[in-house]
């Protein structure tokens, strides 16, 4: 490991390069580009849950003046059901389908059609003449319908256990044996709970602007968390080879997850290409609601046993995820993280992925790790209880340390998870006194965190300053992040680093922002190309002093001589290189592509106090801290904000967030004013603190940072809640009629 | 039918000739004048990016039609600057890291000075967070905000304190 000690940039919370576009509104998100000739495009979407479809006769939009082109599935490529073809973790046989029904309709909302206008208003129109000849099926919207023996199933050709099933797959994950684990236990507690789907919930709705030329050369202008994913969804979609599409990553208007996979991109490029105009494509918040993400409702059921003197003995954990329409839920998350804060000697963990006819499920922030946390924190909470142990002190004496093989599988590395919970346990917050109608919980959680494919440049300019290019949009201050690394490695003022995003044709492929992964990667490939940049200087440097290379070191900025010419020659600077460069070789700069290894996971421990508020049923958290082993902070003001951003998130979806389905089988709260998504006024600052356990396989000891926060956040909410009430809730929301019912009920009782 | 407006944005005459007079406030601004810095979130007045100033008062431009604001005085994000010098709650927005991703925060920068104009906040972080509520920020960068609304208050009270000095 290279950490470089007495720091000048890396550790400081620089001043974001993107900060003066985006509080004067110069910052160009994807729905503020335009093209001359540009023409709108709209979707024709299912008002059924279920449907096939028998017919589509689309003539009487093409006729209506001001069309210009309408697409149907027929126009996206088609990939046959029985024939996987995966990009990442999405299988283009259920992306073809998703971005355009086929044979189906399987949720309100899924597009049926797309028609591109000299107007959004006659494309609106336009879509109202589409004659969709629809088949109307049973549908199932809960898990609990879903598997039932006689539920209608989406996929006849999907099959469990050898029947057609809506259970689209089961992992399991084992450690030692369960039954000789529980066999040992003195308490077990076993617990079954649900949450409800919640959505990312990004104020930026989906949107793209698209090209397609004669020749097929087609440039892109969209929203998302990765643009080589547009790329090459688009050209999977659409059949345009990848050489020929210009994905340019506009500003993202936040993702958290949902912008990882495409939704308008095939459509808009299929209607700009048959029209021979740009098409702009922007959902409604409608759409996005009924259309995108969410992440998936849950229904688990965990079983923990402890001897008396509160040792873990075995943890059983099973979890069914909904998947939405095609298969794809993140059992991976929920099953593979929830017991892995912990050091337990024998684990089975089951995860389950159910279809229904809701929209296919996206990844949110941490994807089913939140959902599995919920369930295997409250029960230690309970655990706890009955051992009547400190629930922070319980954590402490099962935490999984260097050496400790994860139920998920790795044997860990030095990580810094007891130090959260130390830290957790000597902050004043779990100290300080509660008052009347309130109460504290605390909860841990553990996300994955992922490497691989990143590319960036790094190039001098001919003033001598410098331009990093990297390829993953910035999502949390990627930008200034890099340019701290990139600075302190060079030795000079960061503010002569300037860090853009490169397009798709410009820079090298890079997987996509998600998985925590994009410090982590792009810091990695920028030190490689940033060392060798110096070396090519000392290089250089070492040709005008006439010295051997290896006799020159880089600090502060400039090239020294060193060993026994040191002090024989004055510095040369980073400028003075750069004047000289035309005629010592030339312009000096470095490519570095790597498929990046040694993300090591991340582990947080929050604590939570609420008020209740007992005649409304308003729960309101009214103190949090959220303790987190981040590795290294390059940049602590953005991993605060990553750490605050979580637990806001965590707090909607504790207290307030949740699809509410009518008896149509549709979403009766597709907005955000019954989509209640908590504002300034629900939260209480929100305090952190930044454990720093360098991960051994960085070069600056990066690890990921920014799903961490969300997965502890709804068990913490739920037991601060028991602590107040005496009272647990097993089910999310906690939103007040529900808190109000349950009080009742325990009045009734009284 | 067509309908002529004339408006004030950001200091400056407009004349507008609408073919529809469905036509937002919100859809004016981004679609006829190119002023895209105003974002559209939800069309719905539920989210608040599409704040701007109407004769002094803070709007959601998403629920106003533009026919029903002839003679109106607009200020939006593009005009709170004076040349290149930032007003002092967009600085303070900077320096407070009140944002992340960036796209809410043209609307909250106008509910802020809205709500300073107003003059019911002030000092008090609770009514500060009371007062910025009806803009949401999914990133959560909402610790930053309200430091920033409290900062540029007292920096713009100030000023105003110099001036009249």
């Amino acid at each position: 490991m290279n950490v470089v000690t007495n720091n000048k940039w890396i550790g400081q919370s620089t001043i974001r390069p993107d900060g003066v576009d985006k509080v004067t509104g110069r910052a160009a998100f994807a729905a503020d580009t335009t093209m001359p000739g540009m023409i709108w495009g709209k979707v024709l979407r299912s008002p059924h849950p279920h449907a096939r479809i028998r017919g589509i006769d689309t003539s009487k939009a093409e006729a209506l003046p001001g069309v210009k082109a309408v697409v149907t599935a027929k126009d996206i490529v088609e990939f046959p059901v029985d024939k996987s073809v995966m990009l990442g973790i999405q299988d283009m046989r259920w992306m073809c389908r998703n971005v355009m029904a086929r044979e189906k309709a399987l949720f309100p909302g899924h597009p049926v059609a797309a028609v591109a206008a000299t107007s959004e208003a006659i494309a609106a129109k336009a879509c109202e003449l589409i004659e969709v000849d629809y088949e109307v099926l049973p549908w199932s919207i809960e898990i609990e319908d879903a598997i039932k023996p006689d539920a209608p199933i989406l996929h006849e050709f999907n099959t469990f256990e050898g029947k057609p099933s809506n259970i689209a797959g089961k992992m399991e994950l084992k450690k030692g044996d369960v039954a000789e684990g529980f066999a040992r236990a003195e308490v077990v507690v076993e617990r079954t709970f649900t949450t409800r789907a919640v959505h990312q919930g990004y104020i930026e709705p989906h949107a793209c602007l698209i090209g397609v030329g004669a020749d097929g050369k087609t440039t892109i202008w969209s929203s998302s968390q990765g643009q080589f994913m547009v790329r090459a969804m688009t050209s999977l979609l659409t059949g345009i080879p990848q050489s020929d599409i210009r994905a340019i990553p506009a500003e993202i208007g936040g993702g958290f997850g949902g912008k990882t996979i495409v939704y308008l991109e095939p459509l808009a490029t299929m209607l700009a290409k048959k029209s021979g105009r740009p098409v702009k494509m922007v959902m409604t918040r409608e759409e996005v609601m009924r259309a995108t993400g969410p992440t998936s409702a849950s229904t688990s059921t965990v079983k923990i046993g402890a001897t008396k003197d509160g040792k873990i003995v075995a943890a059983q954990g099973t979890f069914y995820l909904q998947a939405g329409a095609f298969p794809g839920s993140p059992i991976r998350g929920a099953a593979g993280c929830s017991f892995s804060p912990y050091d337990i000697p024998h684990v089975l963990s089951i995860g389950y992925d159910v279809l229904s006819n809701r929209s296919k499920v996206a990844a949110y922030r941490a994807p089913g790790a939140p959902i599995g946390a919920f369930a295997v924190e409250c029960v230690l909470d309970e655990l706890a209880e009955a051992l009547k142990i400190d629930p922070l002190a319980l954590r402490l004496k099962n935490a999984a340390k260097e050496g400790t093989k994860a139920s998920h599988g790795p044997v860990y590395p030095r990580i810094g998870y007891v130090e959260t919970v130390e830290a957790a346990m000597n902050s004043e917050h779990y100290k300080a006194p509660l008052g009347k109608l309130q109460g504290r919980g605390v909860a841990s959680g553990f996300w994955f965190n992922a490497g691989g494919e990143s590319s960036a440049q790094v190039n001098i300019t001919e003033d001598g300053n410098v331009v990093v290019t990297t390829g993953h949009p910035d999502i949390g201050g990627s930008r200034a992040a890099i340019a701290n690394v990139c600075a302190e490695l060079l030795g000079i003022d960061y503010r002569r680093v300037s860090v853009i995003i490169g397009d798709t044709q410009t820079v090298g492929f890079s997987n996509l922002t998600g998985g925590s992964r994009v410090l982590f990667a792009s810091a990695m490939v920028v030190t490689q190309a940033t060392e060798q940049v110096i070396a090519t200087l000392c290089k250089r440097a070492a040709k005008i002093w006439e010295i051997d290379p290896e006799a020159v070191t880089w600090e502060e900025g400039a090239a020294r001589p060193a060993g026994a010419n040191a002090g024989k020659f004055p510095p040369l600077t980073l400028k003075e290189l750069a004047d000289k460069a035309p005629a010592l070789g030339g312009p000096v700069g470095a490519s570095v592509q790597l498929n990046t290894q040694g993300a090591e996971g991340g582990f947080g421990t929050h604590v939570c106090d609420v008020e209740v508020d007992v005649d409304l049923g308003i729960v309101r958290v009214v103190r949090y801290t959220a303790v987190q082993d981040v590795g290294r902070a390059v940049h602590p003001g953005y991993v605060e904000g990553q750490l605050q951003g979580g637990v806001g998130q965590g707090i909607g979806w504790a207290l307030s967030e949740e699809y509410i389905y009518n008896k149509d089988g549709k979403v009766d709260n597709p907005g955000f004013l019954d989509y209640r998504m908590p504002v300034c006024s629900d939260l209480p600052m929100i305090d952190t603190i930044l454990v720093e356990v360098p991960n051994p396989k960085h070069p600056q000891g990066v690890k990921g940072v920014g799903e961490v926060p969300l997965v502890p956040v709804m068990a913490a909410v739920a037991n601060a809640v028991h602590n107040a009430l005496g009272k647990r809730f097993y089910a999310l929301p906690m939103s007040p009629p529900k808190v109000l019912e349950a009080l009742e009920v325990a009045q009734a009782a009284e | 039918m067509s309908f002529s407006i004339s408006l004030i944005v950001n200091g400056s005459p407009c004349d507008v000739e609408l073919d529809d007079p469905r036509v937002t406030l919100l859809d004016l601004l981004r679609e006829r004048l190119q002023l895209t810095g105003t974002k559209k979130g939800c069309d719905r007045g539920q989210c608040g990016a599409c704040t701007v100033i109407v004769d002094g008062r803070r709007i959601n431009s998403c629920l106003a039609l533009a026919v029903s604001h002839d003679g109106a005085d607009l200020l939006t994000i593009e005009g709170v600057a004076t040349g290149d010098r930032l007003h002092p709650v967009q600085a303070a927005f900077i320096t407070h890291d009140g944002l992340q991703c960036g796209f809410c925060t043209p609307g909250q920068i106008m509910s802020a000075i809205g709500l300073i104009q107003e003059g019911h906040a002030a000092d008090d972080p609770e009514r500060v967070r009371e007062g910025m509520s009806g803009n949401l920020c999914r990133c959560g960068a909402y610790a930053g905000i309200t430091e920033a609304v409290l900062d540029a208050t007292a920096a713009m009270a100030l000023t105003d304190r110099r001036r009249s000095a």
